[in-house]
């Protein structure tokens, strides 16, 4: 499933990354320990965070996270969205806690995962 | 080991301390570089991991320091020397969960104590020495299982 697959069917909204929206999103991560997400985290991952600030774009990059959604309402610092513009980061956000959003993220590639096991 | 390989890449690099804008930016450039040499994914990510977790020691405990990187077609090597005050009890800064880090350096989500234990688990070789007043010295290696 594609990021932009994603930030339709939960109404994220996108602050970045306009054109890497077909990215394939292949499991994603919650974290918001820097160490944490950098030794668990994967390839392909949607991290979803709390963390605001421009640190969070050196970490998706270096682990080739698919993009970051910011949870709780909250928005990317200004030099946090001038960098992942500049590296063309997908960055995003939605309203819903991390929980919330980590949930529904789970049923959409679940489904997608159980729709293909049945239908190949 | 393949310790006396002659270099296929070798860097240096300055990393300032306190300087959280640019962090990360030197294990960005050596991921950048692992890559095009053509390295295993599974190298290239530890290595990135090992600096990455490098360099922010360096930012966040020390005034400034190095990190150099040497590749060999057996092994990657990484090691940092900081201008810091050094840590006095090493063993209990191998600990997971210890930290000394300030709440400005948590609150932007580092100093959780897993730094160095990380660095140790993605590398093979791992060595930490440190001085009081002086600074602090780490050495890695990540073994390359087929050559480059």
């Amino acid at each position: 499933m594609d990021l932009e697959t994603i930030a339709t069917c939960l109404n994220l909204k996108v602050f970045s990354g306009f054109d890497q929206l077909k990215t394939e999103v292949l499991d994603g991560y919650t974290g918001d320990l820097l160490s944490d997400v950098m030794a668990n985290s994967k390839e392909g991952d949607l991290w979803m965070t709390r963390q605001v600030h421009q640190n969070i774009i050196a970490v998706a990059s270096l682990k080739d996270h698919a993009g970051i959604i910011m949870v709780q309402g909250a928005e990317p610092a200004k030099d946090t969205l001038e960098k992942a513009l500049k590296e063309n980061i997908p960055v995003m956000g939605t309203d819903l806690s991390g929980f919330e959003i980590a949930g529904r993220i789970y049923n959409l590639l679940k489904e997608k995962q159980d729709i293909t096991r049945i239908d190949p | 080991m393949h310790v006396h390989e002659k270099p296929t890449f070798e860097s240096n690099y300055t990393v300032q301390g306190g300087n959280f804008d640019e962090a990360g930016k030197v294990a960005s450039q050596i991921k950048v570089i692992l890559k095009k040499l053509g390295l295993q994914t599974d190298v290239v990510r530890k290595a990135a991991l090992v600096a990455y977790e490098s360099e922010i020691n360096i930012v966040s405990y020390a005034r400034k320091g190095t990190i150099s990187i040497s590749v060999t077609p057996g092994q990657v090597k990484i090691e940092t020397t900081d201008e810091g005050q050094g840590i006095p009890d090493i063993n209990l800064a191998m600990q997971e969960g210890y930290s000394t880090a300030t709440s400005k350096i948590r609150e932007m989500g580092f100093g959780a104590g897993m730094g160095l234990c990380n660095i140790k688990k993605f590398s093979d070789y791992f060595q930490i020495t440190s001085e009081i007043g002086k600074g602090t010295h780490l050495k890695m290696i990540i073994n390359i299982e087929n050559g480059v």
